[in-house]
Order: C-alpha cells, then structure tokens, then sequence
C-alpha cells in the first residue's frame, strides 16, 4: 500500500494540520518508507488471536456519581488564548 | 572535603538527616551546578527557588525531627509532568507558555515527599524522538564525549535526554522521565545511569502530557539502582484520577533490595542477537551474563519469537493513539493559537497545528492519522493490537522458563547529533531491545555495565514479570556491583 499526495493531503486534512504543496510532496516518500516498514505485519499469522486491550489485567472502576470538582472558572481559562465573559472564545462559525 | 553534586538521592538523604550538611547547601550546589551548564540544554526551564524553600522546609523538618523520605533531596523533572505555577511545554511550541494550576500526581508525590525541583528538562518534542533533536527548544546535548580526539556532540539519547544528561553531568541526583518506547531504558543507557519503567499502571498518568496512553509511564533515573528504588517507592501507587492506576500497595523496594540472585533463572532470549550487532554490544551481554551467574542465578536460553515485529507494532499502535491524544491542542483552550487573517474555526485549528507541532511530531499525528482513517483501521490497528497480544504472550510463555530477562539495552553507544536524524525509520531502529517490554507492559531497567572502544557508556535491560520490580532492581544492583562502573564525563562544559 502506498500513498500519494493526494492522500497525504486528505490525512492532513483529517488531522486538521496546515500543509503546504512543498510539505505534503515532503511528505509522500517519509510516509511511505514508514507505512512500507510496517507492512511486514501481515505476515504475521493472527488467525484466533484477540486484539490486546490492556496490557496488564484492571477492571474499570466507576465513582460515586456527585460531583467531587468545580467551581474553578478561573483556572480553567486561565491558559486560554482568548477568553471572554467566562468562556472561551472562537472565530465565529455561524453567520 | 564531600563535593554536594556527587552525593546520590539516598547520600543526600542519610547526610542530611545526619547532619552532614545541610539540605541548602546541597540545593545551593546544585543550583549553581545548573546555571553553570547551560551548554548542555539540559534544563528548559531552572526553578533554584523551589530547590531552596523545599531545602528550607527539609532543616526546617530536621530540627523538628519530621523528616520525610526525601527531605533534602532536590531533583529534575522532565518537561512532560505538570508542575503548577511552572511552565510545562512538552519541549513543543504548542504549549510554550503553558502554565498548568496543578501538580501531576507523580510531581506531587515527590513534593509531598520532601523533594524539590531543580528545573523542567528537555526532551524529545512531546516524548517522540530517541535523540532529543526534537524539541522547539534545541537538543540536549550529552555530556560525554568519544575519546578519539574528535568533539562530536553526542545525543543523550531520548525522549529523556533532559533528564539522562541532567543526572549524568551532576547537574541533579535524580530526575523524572516517562518511558513509551524505551524514553527511560535507551537515553540511561547512553549517558551510564540506571532508569526503571515500571510495570504499567504504577504510576499515575495523571498530569503528565499524554503520548501514547497504552504504554506511557512514568519511572525515576538516577545514578544507581538503589536511587531508582528510593524514588519509584514515592512515584507510584493508586491514583482514583487515572482509569489505568493499579490498586495495589506499593513495596518497600528500596528495604528489600538484594544482589543475591541465588535460586533465580536469567532468561537470554535468542532473539535479541539481531542482524549486524556491534561486536562490543555481543561482549556486554556476555559480561552481564557472566555477572548474574557471579551473583548466583542460573542462565538459559528462552525464545521470543515475535521479536522482530514489536517495533512495527509499536509504530502503528503510538502513533494512532498519539494522533488521538494529541487532537486536544487545537488553539482553543490552553496554549498556541493561530488565527490567520479571516479564519474560520477550521482554518485556525489547521493553522495553530501546523505552527505549534514539529516535524516528527506531524510525522507520527499523520501516520497515526492514516492507520486509524476508514477502511486502514482494521488493516493497521487491529493487526497491530493482534500482534500486540502475541508479543505479550510471548514474554509469558518466557517467563514460564525463568524470572528475568537480560538484553542489551540499545544497539549501539551513544551517535552523534545530527546522525541519523535525516532518516526517521533508522532513528526508530535504535528502540529495538527496549519496545517489546513497553508493548507487554513489562517492567524493565537499564543499568551502566562498561564502555565501548570509544569510552562511551553502554548499558544492559533486565526485564521483569509483570508487578516484579523487586526481581528488576535486585538484579541491577547484582550487576552494578560487580560490573562497578565508576566512569563518568569529563567536565567540558
């Protein structure tokens, strides 16, 4: 299996990263020696073999359903790039 | 007179409480040892004054006889742990600026603990990259040198290099790093300290930036294995904050530790002698076989046999989950934003991505990106987690035949910066001994057992069951003592 630019621009776009011609043509050969390496998987024989999940056996635990955090506004925005009226704010995406 | 910097964690410990000195002066000199290094990279980020007021509380403590564990001790943390009120990146762009209101768990933990924080250290951007070429803020660079003449910047290995090249230049006793792929085992073994992972699940992941969430832990580096014992005892235990933290008590590591290997089998899987090994790599792992039977334990011959395909394994399954975790840095809520001239929200999370994420870092969203995209995930991901589970049920069966496993930890010494960056499938070779344990979820060290014909330090892994750290630090400590490394870098810098 390979991929084209085509493709690298399509994954780039699922990824929502920017990528210019020069990059996806960058690109092409890099995942393609990569994606090539890892093609030797399906020689691998995995007929009957589940999927591994976890790596070492846990149950997943459920807490008490009350609410143990909050009220912390201001160290949640703290960090934001643009915050306004206590949320954070973004490009208008309805017109 | 006692030179502060050479004391390990549990020197600094015992002086203290003995009064030896004082917890300040041994923070005073590792501050200074810190701001006088700043050729090697290795601190993204020097907090002195954290060091001092935990250096402070700790003869503060003694004289109240309210010592805690590591009262006195003042440590690295590598840049991936959260440390409130102190900037955390990740070595990204993305996060440059980035300050978290709170503790990682396992920061926590140490503070609680008595410890303070010399300083964030580098690493590879986001903890992908075995070199430490990867960071927004210049590599680290190790602070050994070949002996041939040549001043070759070497790596300290990665992702934690910060951290490798912190502790090997005494620039602190001990620091934190966080293993995905061998980010703990492969950079202690290019600077000649010891480093554990832990069995997944000991530590919390809580507060550290997630890469790959199925195989990411945290573990201590430090000089010796006793240190690593002292430190992993604090960072671990049940956190209700991560779904993935074990509920079990935490042992006394460091009390038990025994070089006495009597009655132990060594396991030497076959499959380790890869294609093209350096000679003096073969040499080191009959050395350290010849150690462990010093120490009692007998040697036998196991066979792994999926060997070969743990690191293409490792490269579809960290990728897909680091595309995923990696989707929470989109300009929003905490670090960079892009907002190019009238766009859209779509336009300005593909715009900050591009800018605030590094080569490698695209590298692996997008092949992540592409295994997991419709139609390619049954093909990549599943195959992946199915081999996975045959890697796993190999060590199992291995460990039918014996308790340990001893390899070397990477293929080579140390290379030089700029080396094999132009090639990232070779750079992803260098993880070879060390992915399959990560993939297994294995605990495994790496502890200094001599240098090549270069005097660099190379160093050997010893993988455990699952929850058998014990097994892990004993048999480093058997092989730190009778291999009595004493090598360390000339100061240069």
């Amino acid at each position: 299996m390979s991929v084209d630019a085509a493709t690298v621009r399509k994954i780039a776009s699922l990824a929502r990263i920017a990528a210019t011609e020069a990059e996806v043509e960058a690109m092409v050969p890099e995942l393609n020696n990569i994606l090539g390496f890892i093609e030797q998987l399906s020689e691998v024989d995995t007929t009957g073999v589940e999927p591994l999940a976890a790596v070492i056996p846990n149950h997943l635990r459920l807490r008490e359903d009350k609410v143990t955090d909050g009220g912390i506004r201001e160290k949640v925005l703290q960090n934001a790039p643009q915050a306004e009226h206590g949320f954070f704010a973004v490009p208008k995406v309805i017109e | 007179m006692t030179v502060l910097t050479d004391l390990t964690v549990a020197q600094i410990r015992d002086g203290v409480r003995d009064g030896a000195f004082s917890a300040r002066e041994v923070a005073e000199a590792f501050n200074a040892a810190v701001a006088g290094a700043k050729a090697l990279n290795a601190y993204i980020v020097e907090t002195p004054d954290h060091a001092l007021a935990a250096a402070d509380a700790a003869d503060k403590a003694r004289g109240e006889g309210a010592l805690k564990p590591l009262s006195g001790v003042p440590i690295g943390m590598k840049d991936l742990f959260a440390t409130a009120g102190v900037q955390t990146t990740a070595a990204s762009h993305m996060l440059e600026g980035f300050v978290p209101p709170y503790d990682a768990t396992v920061a926590a933990k140490l503070f609680e603990a008595g410890a303070g924080m010399l300083g964030k250290l580098n690493l590879d951007q986001f903890a992908m990259g075995s070199s430490n070429e990867t960071s927004y803020f210049g590599n680290v660079v190790s602070p050994w040198r070949r002996n041939d003449g040549g001043n070759a910047a070497l790596a300290p290995g990665g992702s934690s290099g910060g951290s490798s090249a912190a502790i090997a230049a005494r620039l602190c006793p001990a620091a934190t790093g966080t293993d995905t792929g061998g980010s703990i085992r492969q950079p202690a073994a290019f600077t000649g300290i010891s480093g554990i992972k832990p069995t997944y699940g000991r530590c919390s992941r809580w507060g550290i930036v997630a890469f790959a969430s199925s195989l990411d832990q945290a573990g201590p580096m430090a000089r010796d294995v006793r240190d690593c014992a002292i430190l992993l005892e604090t960072m671990s235990g049940f956190d209700p904050k991560d779904a993935t933290s074990l509920d079990l008590p935490v042992p006394n590591w460091e009390k038990l530790l025994s070089a006495d290997l009597t009655g132990k089998k060594i396991g030497i899987p076959k499959e380790y002698r890869v294609e093209g090994m350096p000679a003096e790599i073969e040499a080191l792992w009959e050395k350290g076989i010849a150690l462990v039977k010093d120490a009692g334990a007998e040697v036998v011959s196991v066979s792994l046999p999926h060997t070969s395909y743990a690191l293409a394994t490792y490269y579809i399954i960290a990728p897909a989950e680091a595309s995923s975790n990696l989707a929470r840095y989109d300009g929003v809520r905490y670090g960079l934003r892009d907002l190019p001239d009238g766009a859209n929200l779509q336009d300005m999370y593909a715009a900050t991505r591009a800018e605030g994420f590094g080569p490698e870092v695209k590298r692996r969203i997008l092949i992540g990106t592409y295994v997991l995209s419709a139609g390619y995930y049954d093909a990549y991901y599943t195959k992946a987690q199915r081999v996975r589970a045959l890697i796993a049920r190999d060590f199992e069966q291995a460990f039918e035949q014996c308790d340990l496993l001893l390899t070397p930890t990477a293929p080579s010494a140390a290379f030089a910066l700029g080396e094999k960056n132009a090639d990232p499938l070779a750079m992803y070779l260098n993880d070879v001994f060390t992915v399959p344990a990560s993939l297994a979820g294995l605990p495994a060290m790496s502890v200094p057992a001599g240098l090549d014909e270069k005097g660099l330090p190379l160093g050997l892994q010893i993988i455990g069951r699952p929850l058998d750290e014990q097994g892990v630090l004993d048999a480093g400590l058997a092989i730190e003592q009778r291999a009595g490394f004493a090598a360390r870098p000339e100061q240069w810098w």
